[in-house]
């Protein structure tokens, strides 16, 4: 105990020093997120301080060993790190698929060589990952993927369509599910590989969102030729890699809520909707509906700090990521309905200046997404009523 | 009052909505939307409009207009929310006719209900100061000077504001924020001195404006209603355009559940349409009483207005918040089980999720119109 709070203090001691002012504040917009990558750029010298002195530390991934970048940090320390970040409204020096997706599955699946290769590229932000899963007619029956990859010698020839790949056109490399065994059941004739954006035959083609956006793209394979090496895990049993990546992807997306979080919602709404003369926000039934969301989201944060305490415990349900997904991503659309309603006809701007480009709007609908990226809410309960309540049917 | 539509309004729905989804299906926004149209509505529509009679709807007869009241209205506003066509219809044909008609004098009847009706006037009503709805806490003040007044503040959300040739404006010209009396409404030309027009594209693509007042000058004359007591006058054609857009919220909330339910029945996943999953049958079929329910109170409203405009209130904060709750969930329903699908500008969804986020916010909120109901009630 005497040991951590000493790390605790040197950690905070190190962030005050070494995390630059304007990395405290709250992201403007998404596109304040860096992402690491060949094609990478940093939206402001703060921003590449930041991340350089945070991948000199390995805390870019504070948790992962020395040996692949990592910080080479145990669950207590990296939970103080990261308490001491929150602390101060530290902004994630590098945010990426790597980290939050492909990683976990590499650990734990991937070979000694695999992990050498790729990891300390995540964690030093050189290689930016995107996720090649849904196809036009396999979404959220994601096992139905109908992409074809072909024994030839050494390597596979892959054929097919993906879609909904959010970044393919930044990206660098793609994990990807493919069919090995047509013949099989649906299942068991699945691969998880890996390769790069710019082999001979990948395209991608942008889809405009309701946002005015595009982070998501068409991804076409016309016969990439792909080393057979590069499978993670066995072949034919990549739904297992799949199923525990998706377990990492839900729960970093049942946490986005959090991120960049800025001033209190209360706060946000006394701008616009003003005060009454006892000070409390002069909208009664707002403010009681910020006050419960508010409780809901006190709750989450609390039932997420439980999630990794129990999962070091050896005491969670490997399907817990589902009820967490399900949850952080509707009070996640809750919390953008009521800056909408907060905001009143500001919020309604679409591309003034004094809107700043419609930023709360765009942010509004892009959280729409959030209940149906990554598995939709509706197969969260599904799951949730399946593999936890065991009940019949289902 | 039966709640049911009569034979004469039945047809008046039918040849509406045979104009509108003819000429304009949603596609018509998005190519204005695209080209960043400088207008934001088609004038050629607008002329047909008035060549139907739609314009001078609510236009005394001996002024053009055919007289009718504002379950018609209504009912041309839910064919509009069907395929969101952006035009004047609200801003003018609505709003502005039934201001001059219930408050104006002879003359200035005389000189603009014509005009509307015959599709040659556009105008816009300007309420909203702050981020909220709240008419009461008018701030635009108008100072008595010679014999007239001089207004000077700010107006945001003018619906139509950039194109109208006519603007109806509240101001304060006694009294402070909250007060009922002190208001007065007036007509003023928007190429007055001292007016500065900007418009603001809007998350749904439909028309508003921010209208600067630097001590603009308007004699006495361009009053409409009584110097101090506009607050009644106001609150009356509030309500015919709240009943309105309650109504385009209906029509906006059946075409996306119209347009989800067939969704249901074509996706296939799991080898199965995703209709036969029970965890949708279940919320499309309480979505489905939901819109019914809220078209019943909508429809309720607009029948009060139209029987006694002063104890129409309590119907038709019912029927606003109602529809904008019910707006609100099927925009939502109809995204999340379009899954990725519903996300995509390609599709039209996104259109009606915006759409209905504006008319939540135009002429007060759900929680604005539960709270005019508490106090309509007297708690
Ligand atoms: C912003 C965004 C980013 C994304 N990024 C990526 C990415 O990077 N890589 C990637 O591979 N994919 C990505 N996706 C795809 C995402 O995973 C799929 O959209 C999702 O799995 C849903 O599939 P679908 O769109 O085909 O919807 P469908 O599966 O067609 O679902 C339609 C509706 O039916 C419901 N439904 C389906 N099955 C059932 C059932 N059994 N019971 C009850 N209801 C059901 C769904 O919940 C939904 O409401 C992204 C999606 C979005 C919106």
């Amino acid at each position: 105990m005497a040991d951590l709070e000493k790390f605790r203090a040197e950690t905070r001691a190190w962030l005050e020093q070494n995390c630059p002012a304007e990395m405290r504040k709250p992201m403007a917009s998404d596109g304040d997120t860096f992402w690491g990558g060949r094609n990478t750029k940093f939206s402001s010298d703060a921003q590449r301080v930041w991340f350089e002195r945070m991948r000199d530390k390995g805390w870019t991934v504070p948790h992962w060993p020395k040996e692949y970048g990592g910080g080479g940090l145990d669950g207590e320390e990296a939970k103080i790190v990261r308490q001491e970040m929150a602390a101060i409204g530290a902004r994630q020096p590098l945010t990426s698929f790597g980290i939050s997706m492909l990683g976990p599955a590499l650990l734990k699946y991937g070979t000694e060589e695999q992990k050498k290769e790729h990891l300390p590229k995540i964690t030093a932000g050189l290689i930016r990952w995107c996720q090649g899963y849904s196809e036009p007619n396999a979404g959220s029956d994601l096992a139905s993927l109908q992409t074809r990859a072909v024994g030839d010698g050494d390597d596979y020839i892959i054929n097919g369509q993906k879609i909904w790949t959010s970044y393919a056109n930044y990206a660098d490399w793609i994990f990807c599910l493919v069919r090995t065994d047509p013949a099989a059941k649906k299942h068991d004739g699945i691969s998880f590989i890996l390769f790069d954006m710019a082999s001979t035959g990948v395209s991608t083609k942008p889809i405009l969102l309701i946002s005015g956006y595009s982070p998501f793209c068409e991804t076409f394979f016309d016969n990439v030729r792909v080393p057979k090496s590069h499978v993670v895990g066995t072949v034919n049993r990549g739904w297992d890699v799949a199923k525990y990546l998706l377990q990492h992807e839900r729960a970093m997306i049942s946490g986005m809520g959090e991120r960049g979080v800025g001033r209190p919602l209360g706060q946000i709404a006394a701008d616009s909707v003003g005060a009454d003369a006892q000070g409390r926000l002069d909208d009664a039934q707002l403010r009681s509906q910020i006050a419960s969301f508010e409780v809901d989201e006190a709750a989450l944060a609390a039932a997420a700090e439980r999630a990794v305490d129990l999962a070091k415990a050896g005491q969670s349900h490997p399907a817990f990521s589902s009820a967490m997904k399900y949850y952080g991503t509707e009070l996640n659309k809750r919390r953008y309905e009521i800056l909408m309603s907060a905001g009143g006809i500001d919020a309604l701007e679409w591309e003034s200046d004094r809107s700043k480009g419609g930023a709360r709007p765009r942010a509004w609908l892009r959280t729409k997404a959030n209940s149906i990226e990554g598995g939709t809410s509706e197969v969260m309960l599904g799951i949730v009523a399946k593999r936890i309540l065991d009940l019949p049917g289902a | 009052m039966a709640l049911v539509l009569t034979e004469e309004q039945s047809m008046l729905r039918d040849s509406a909505r045979g104009l509108i989804s003819d000429k304009a299906p949603v596609a018509h926004l998005r190519s204005l939307r695209d080209s960043k149209d400088a207008t934001g509505f088609s004038r050629e529509l607008w002329t047909t409009f008035a060549e139907m009679g739609f314009s001078g709807l609510l236009v005394p007869d001996q002024f053009g207009g055919s007289g009718l009241g504002c379950v018609e209205a209504g009912i041309v506003m839910e064919e509009i929310g069907r395929t969101l066509m952006p035009s004047p219809f609200l801003a003018t044909a609505v709003l502005a006719a039934s201001a001059l008609s219930r408050g104006g004098s002879e003359a200035q009847k005389a000189q603009h209900l014509p005009k509307i009706a015959d599709g040659s006037l556009l105008a816009a009503l300007a309420i909203d100061e702050g981020a909220k709805h709240r008419p009461l806490q008018t701030k635009l003040q108008a100072t008595r000077s010679g014999n007239g007044f001089k207004l000077s503040g700010d107006k945001a959300f003018v619906v139509d504001g950039h194109t109208a040739d006519l603007l109806i404006v509240a101001a304060r010209s006694a009294g402070g924020a909250g007060d009922k009396n002190g208001l007065t409404l007036f007509l003023v030309d928007p190429k007055a001195k001292g007016l500065a027009v900007e418009r603001t594209a809007m998350v749904d693509s439909h028309n508003a404006a921010r209208i600067v007042f630097d001590k603009v000058e308007v004699n006495a004359d361009s009053v409409l209603g009584e110097v101090d007591q506009g607050f009644g006058l106001l609150e009356g054609v509030l309500n015919i355009g709240r009943g309105s857009v309650a109504s385009e919220m209906v029509g906006l909330s059946e075409e996306v559940f119209g347009r989800t339910v067939t969704y249901l029945k074509e996706r296939k996943q799991f080898g199965k349409p995703i209709g036969e999953f029970q965890a949708l049958q279940h919320r499309a079929a309480e979505l489905y009483i939901d819109i019914e329910i809220t078209r019943a109170a909508v429809l309720k409203a607009l029948q009060a207005l139209d029987v006694d405009l002063d104890k129409a209130g309590n119907a038709v904060s019912v029927a606003k918040a109602r529809a904008g709750t019910t707006a609100t969930l099927a925009v939502q329903e109809g995204v999340q089980m379009h899954g990725g699908m519903g996300m995509t500008d390609q599709f039209d969804i996104g259109f009606f999720m915006k759409r209905a986020r504006v008319c939540q916010e135009l002429f007060g909120d759900s929680n604005f119109h539960a709270d005019q109901l508490a106090q309509g009630k007297g708690y």
